[in-house]
């Protein structure tokens, strides 16, 4: 019976932080086209967002598309389909490791920080005296971020890909003696454009989910210190959960729109 | 003939964690009045002070400003009526994030002023009336408290309010920085003509600043009344909180 209610209790809690990021999320959008966008926040949250976030998206990509080639190197060379490493690291690297990579690399540095940065405004009464001077913190704290991030993502998902797909190359043809030919025409030959189209589109979505459960999390922060810190937490693991299950809805929705191989 | 009220508040009732905070308060605050809301600490008088700015939703009860319903508007639909008020918080609530002159200039860059001149002179003007001039490059982290609230007075009053709220504009300050935030609260009454809620329990600040004074007991308007009428009070409970005794024995 107790455990009945416990499964009870947590099935409302995430109910209710699903209901809580939707209506945040809808609040945000009708804001974006309602009403008034703060050009300089969204370029200061782009610098933060994008820009800073560059170095982090690049090492991850990079050592993941050189680790991701030696593995497939060493299972596809016992079947001489050693030239088949480019293709498959591509692909891979578009429609799955690019985007979910640089989505929890970005959830790790910038949602982080947002929540902390919301969360700390919320216990200082910043919030509060926010509302009282007459400005929507939606407005001001969340349309901004909201909208850098959607810009940003799309462009740290490819620079990760990218990234992935030259440290292949190199592992592959200097290190390992894959023929750099056969390495680039058979990536051209298998990756198309509806990888980078899902790579690009799996980008926006993860936007979305950092930045609202990140903000959600800041704005609903109490007690504290401890509640700045419990916030942060917590928005890292909800948006790095959310967005290896969104990835796999997404995954499956967008195999129909785009068939892989075809 | 007195006119209507600029704030009617009647029967708000508000409950926090299962506790009733505030138990049917009706209250009537009057146009370029100074009304000071006195009570013991953790009785609800900030929690009454955020109910009138609409930061906090009653369980029931109505305020009417300026005769409007605010208590059922949406966020949104405040906007309005918070850019007729002012707001002092306890500690002042400065962003963070931004140096005195940004937090001063906020309100103005956020009603679409962009004259960079008109901005400056308006923080000069505004700092200068709280005794701030000079310190606009610092940051809220490197000021004293009293400065703080000094700030947060200037960036309430830049787009000049109607009303101003001040929580516990004297709390954590010592006798000589009180007694000048009061003066200064006496002098933004005189040259703005604001009509004033200022929550305390400091009795000083009460005697320099009220025109009337309010008593909250027990989550009710326990005495309304003047200074002079809360001194001269035989009531054990307005005495014990005019002389500062607590009922309680030492052992």
């Amino acid at each position: 019976m107790q455990i009945l209610g416990i499964f009870s209790k947590l099935h409302t809690a995430f109910l209710s932080f699903l209901g809580q990021v939707a209506m945040l999320a809808g609040e945000t959008i009708l804001s974006i086209f309602c009403g008034r966008i703060r050009p300089k926040l969204v370029i200061q949250q782009i610098a933060e967002i994008g820009f800073r976030s560059q170095l982090v998206v690049i090492v991850t990509g990079a050592f993941t598309g050189a680790v991701f080639t030696a593995q497939a190197y060493f299972q596809f060379a016992s079947l001489n389909m050693e030239t088949a490493v480019g293709p498959v690291v591509a692909i891979s690297m578009f429609r799955e490791l690019g985007p979910v990579l640089a989505g929890l690399m970005v959830a790790g540095r910038v949602g982080a920080a947002m929540s902390a940065e919301i969360g700390t405004m919320r216990v200082t009464q910043q919030i509060d005296a926010l509302r009282a001077l007459a400005v929507n913190p939606v407005d001001y704290l969340v349309v901004p971020r909201a909208l850098a991030m959607f810009v940003s993502m799309p462009f740290l998902v490819v620079e990760c890909v990218g990234c992935g797909i030259l440290a292949s190359y190199y592992v592959g043809v200097n290190v390992l003696n894959i023929s750099g030919v056969y390495f680039l025409a058979n990536t051209q030959k298998f990756a198309d454009s509806s990888d980078i189209i899902m790579a690009l589109v799996k980008g926006f979505f993860f936007a979305g989910v950092i930045v609202f459960i990140s903000c959600r999390e800041g704005l609903n922060a109490k007690d504290g210190a401890v509640g700045v810190g419990r916030a942060t937490t917590s928005t890292v693991v909800n948006c790095s959960l959310a967005i290896l299950i969104v990835n796999f809805f997404l995954t499956m929705a967008l195999n129909v729109i785009f068939p892989a191989g075809q | 003939m007195m006119s209507a009220p600029l704030i009617q508040v009647r029967d708000l009732v508000q409950k926090i964690g299962g506790q009733e905070i505030l138990k049917g308060i009706s209250l009537d605050i009057q146009k370029g009045e100074t009304l000071v809301l006195l009570g013991k600490s953790g009785g609800g008088k900030s929690v009454f002070l955020r109910h009138l700015i609409g930061l906090m939703r009653p369980v029931s009860g109505s305020i009417l400003f300026e005769g409007r319903e605010v208590t059922r508007l949406k966020e949104r639909e405040l906007e309005p009526v918070r850019k007729k008020i002012g707001m002092l918080f306890q500690d002042g609530a400065l962003f963070d994030s931004m140096n005195v002159f940004d937090n001063v200039a906020f309100p103005l860059r956020e009603r679409g002023e962009r004259d960079p001149a008109v901005i400056k002179r308006k923080v000069d003007e505004s700092l200068a009336m709280v005794n701030m001039r000079g310190h606009d490059k610092k940051m809220p982290v490197n000021l004293s408290g009293g400065m703080r609230k000094r700030v947060a007075l200037a960036r309430a009053i830049i787009s000049p309010p109607d009303v101003i709220l001040y929580d516990e504009p004297t709390a954590g300050l010592d006798p000589i920085v009180s007694d000048s935030i009061n003066k200064l609260i006496c002098r933004l009454q005189a040259e703005l003509h604001v009509t004033s809620i200022v929550v305390t329990h400091d009795m000083v600040s009460c005697d320099h600043i009220a025109d009337r004074v309010a008593l909250l007991n027990e989550g009710c308007i326990y005495f309304t009344g003047t200074t002079e009428d809360l001194r001269s009070s035989t009531d054990p409970t307005i005495r014990d909180f005019v002389d500062g005794r607590s009922g309680e024995t030492i052992y």
